[in-house]
């Protein structure tokens, strides 16, 4: 498999290397903003680049859809109005399009593809078996996920499509969730499982297997459960081929992964670990994206040192400031100024903490990636275009470290 | 049952969504309660060792290991509980004896839906049922996933009509919906994602799982800086006069200096103000009767024993005797 370099030429390293690829699949631990940043760097790819692109979302807050400007998002793609854009101040060069994942609509597509007429279809969906693993299946909603991405990109209808992951147990499973399901439905146990229905030479009493589970799950249970792999088995050979294909769209030159993270210990831990499974596997890691992190001011000595001095005597700085001041301040006393002072200096320090690890965290990822974006700690939820547009503005243009 | 009675239940199943401290949370539930003389078993579903770290010891298996007097970890083994289930309750000597079973299990597992949760579910109750120790804390599965898990003793009931787990679901199900004995503890940070999550749950919960929400917890609070006099102080102080005044009261330091403290408290009284809606929109959502328990942000730890211990602390104050 060849794998491209990421370049970085001078000019917006990131913007060039997403105008080279098809496909970005944003992962990362739950919890820090992936979603958002996948729509972020779509809008904002869209305004600058002449490119169709999409983006398809997994879990989308309402938020999300009002954002975008659109009226919820299905299974189908929904173009957001230029209008929308136009009001955030911007003019698009592209189109964006938005989706969201429905895994039930996607497995039931999947099966009325591969099922060989149209009456073993309605027996897969009339199985228990199969309503219970498409909601809960273990890797279902992973792998779904994978293969609308595969589907949607063998299209070709978009120049870029910008895909975000399911919330996972483990954010690896996705990446082996493919390769899963073809094993999973191309095993030789699954056969073994399934022979007896198929040669009645052998009974399937008569399997230790099948004598120790009738013990504890029941004949009905085995039943729905033979019958569920029976008939997945005539979808075998599609089934398989497919899921090998979509494996193989993850490790194509034109997709890069997109990691994103927070500086918080849990989750940088997680996205280190992903940034090394994604190198073990040989996928490309195109930009490392840190959310929320806090301004370099709070290292900056001369800050530190005001906060130290407003903390040291905040009773005396506040009667000199007020007597500097011949309109007073806000009408307060000197003992409420010095409390608001010292307040500041002590909120300064305790945030101080956080921003110094976070530093140390940043220095240490920046220096293992070589693609670093960071995106400053919003005070406000993001609720419209504009705040995606800056969200895009800050991961394509800030140099980070 | 008020919330002081959180640790009075037999078994707590820690909740949130990803992120939020869910981990922490379960450590922290376990250590006060073992610091109050229980006998606390805290098991990891998703075995990653972070209950583990969280108390800074080596990983412990299926079997508890006690990492401080009356404190117990373990981490989930379906396979293993599998192996103890048909040692325990059909007599099964060895899983040896019948063939490829591991891998068929493994398979098995895989597809028919929760057999690999009431596998984890069931080795919960049991150790209830037993009563090897007087509370089981449990770090569950993240709120996408916890329905899925809770759910599965009823599932498997509607599922299987006969055979051994039918009847064993019954006891189960006796356990997990009591609520003296059983609850769910959803833990949230003041951001609004985890928040919905929090919400969407605490709706759904008992009519999907018949299990009952014991209590939410609201982790990684902000202090409230000023009283509403205060910010308007505050607010005043930003003014590029005032700004340049201060820097001369304080001794002549640069006036960019004061100004990037105060931008930097602004951030800070910002981001508690998002928060603290977020946590409003939390309480209307859940109604006053439902008990909201606060944990303040951890400005200087961020993980390890000494986080646990102050989470702990926190707790216990919420709590109560």
């Amino acid at each position: 498999m060849t794998r491209r370099q990421a370049s970085s030429p001078p000019d917006r390293p990131l913007e060039r290397l997403l105008s080279s690829r098809e496909v970005v699949i944003a992962c990362g631990p739950g919890g820090v903003g992936k979603t958002t940043t996948a729509a972020a760097i779509a809008a904002t790819m869209s305004v600058r680049s002449a490119a169709k692109v999409l983006v398809l979302t997994v879990d989308p807050a309402r938020r999300l859809a009002d954002a975008l400007g659109v009226e919820g998002i299905g299974n189908t793609a929904t173009p957001v109005p230029a209008a929308a854009f136009a009001a955030a101040g911007v003019r698009q060069k592209g189109e964006l399009w938005a989706a969201m994942l429905d895994t039930k609509e996607s497995w039931d597509a999947l099966v009325r593809r591969h099922a060989p007429d149209a009456s073993t279809a309605a027996r897969i969906f009339a199985n228990p078996i199969y309503q219970n693993v498409t909601g809960r299946f273990a890797q279902s909603h992973e792998y779904i996920a994978m293969e609308r991405l595969y589907e949607i990109h063998a299209e070709g209808a978009y120049d870029l499509v910008v895909v975000d992951t399911p919330p996972t147990r483990d954010a690896l499973d996705f990446l082996d969730a493919p390769g899963r399901m073809a094993d999973f439905f191309g095993s030789g146990l699954l056969r073994w499982l399934v022979a007896p229905s198929r040669s009645h030479l052998v009974s399937l009493a008569s399997r230790p297997f099948y004598q120790v589970a009738d013990r504890i799950l029941g004949t009905q249970f085995l039943g729905d459960v033979a019958e569920f792999f029976l008939l997945f088995q005539s979808m075998y050979d599609g089934f398989v081929t497919r899921a090998r294909s979509v494996g193989a769209l993850l490790g194509e030159a034109r997709t890069t992964f997109m990691l994103v993270t927070t500086l918080e210990t849990v989750p940088s831990l997680e996205a280190t670990r992903f940034a090394a499974a994604l190198a073990e596997r040989q996928l490309h890691l195109g930009l490392l994206v840190v959310n929320k992190v806090l301004p370099a001011s709070f290292a900056d000595p001369a800050a530190v040192a005001v906060a130290e001095s407003l903390q040291g005597d905040p009773v005396g700085i506040a009667g000199a400031l007020l007597a500097a001041l011949p309109d007073g301040l806000a009408g307060a006393s000197r003992v409420q100024v010095a409390r608001v002072l010292e307040e500041v200096g002590r909120s300064f320090a305790s945030v101080g903490l956080v921003a110094s690890r976070q530093a140390e965290l940043l220095a240490e990822m920046s220096g293992a990636h070589e693609v670093t974006a960071t995106v400053p700690h919003l005070a406000a939820d993001v609720v419209d275009l504009r705040g995606l547009l800056e969200i895009g503005r800050h991961v394509l243009d800030g140099t980070g470290t | 049952m008020t919330v002081s009675g959180l640790l009075d239940r037999r078994l707590l199943f820690v909740t949130g969504k990803g992120g939020v401290g869910k981990t922490t949370v379960a450590a922290a539930l376990g250590m006060l309660a073992a610091s109050r003389g229980r006998r606390v078993l805290v098991c990891e579903v998703e075995p990653k060792g972070d209950v583990a770290a969280a108390y800074e010891c080596p990983p412990a298996g299926f079997v508890p290991r006690e990492v401080s007097p009356g404190l117990h970890v373990m981490e989930m083994d379906t396979e293993a509980s599998l192996r103890e289930y048909l040692r325990l309750n059909l007599r099964v000597p060895t899983i040896g004896r019948i063939g490829p079973v591991a891998r068929a299990f493994d398979f098995v597992a895989n597809a028919a839906p929760g057999v690999r949760e009431i596998l984890t579910v069931g080795k919960l109750c049991y150790e209830v049922r037993e009563d090897h120790y007087d509370l089981v804390v449990v770090d569950a599965a993240a709120t996408g996933h916890i329905v899925g898990q809770l759910a599965a003793p009823v599932g498997i009931n509607e599922l299987v009509k006969v055979g051994a787990v039918r009847s064993q679901t019954r006891w189960m199900l006796e356990i997990l919906e009591d609520p003296r004995s059983t609850g769910v503890c959803i833990v949230t940070t003041p951001e609004e994602m985890p928040v919905n999550e929090a919400i969407d749950l605490a709706g759904r919960l008992e009519g999907e799982t018949g299990v009952h929400l014991a209590a939410l917890v609201a982790n990684r609070v902000m202090p409230e800086l000023f009283s509403r006099g205060e910010e308007e102080i505050f607010a005043a102080l930003a003014d590029v006069q005032a700004t340049a005044a201060l820097a001369v009261a304080a001794g002549g330091a640069s006036a960019s200096a004061f100004h990037e403290v105060l931008e930097a408290a602004a951030l800070a009284v910002r981001i508690r103000r998002t928060g603290a809606g977020h946590l409003e929109r939390l309480r209307a959502a859940l109604g006053a009767a439902q008990p909201l328990v606060y944990v303040p942000y951890l400005f200087a730890r961020a993980d390890g024993a000494r986080a646990v211990r102050q989470v702990a602390d926190s707790l216990g104050e919420e709590l109560g005797e």
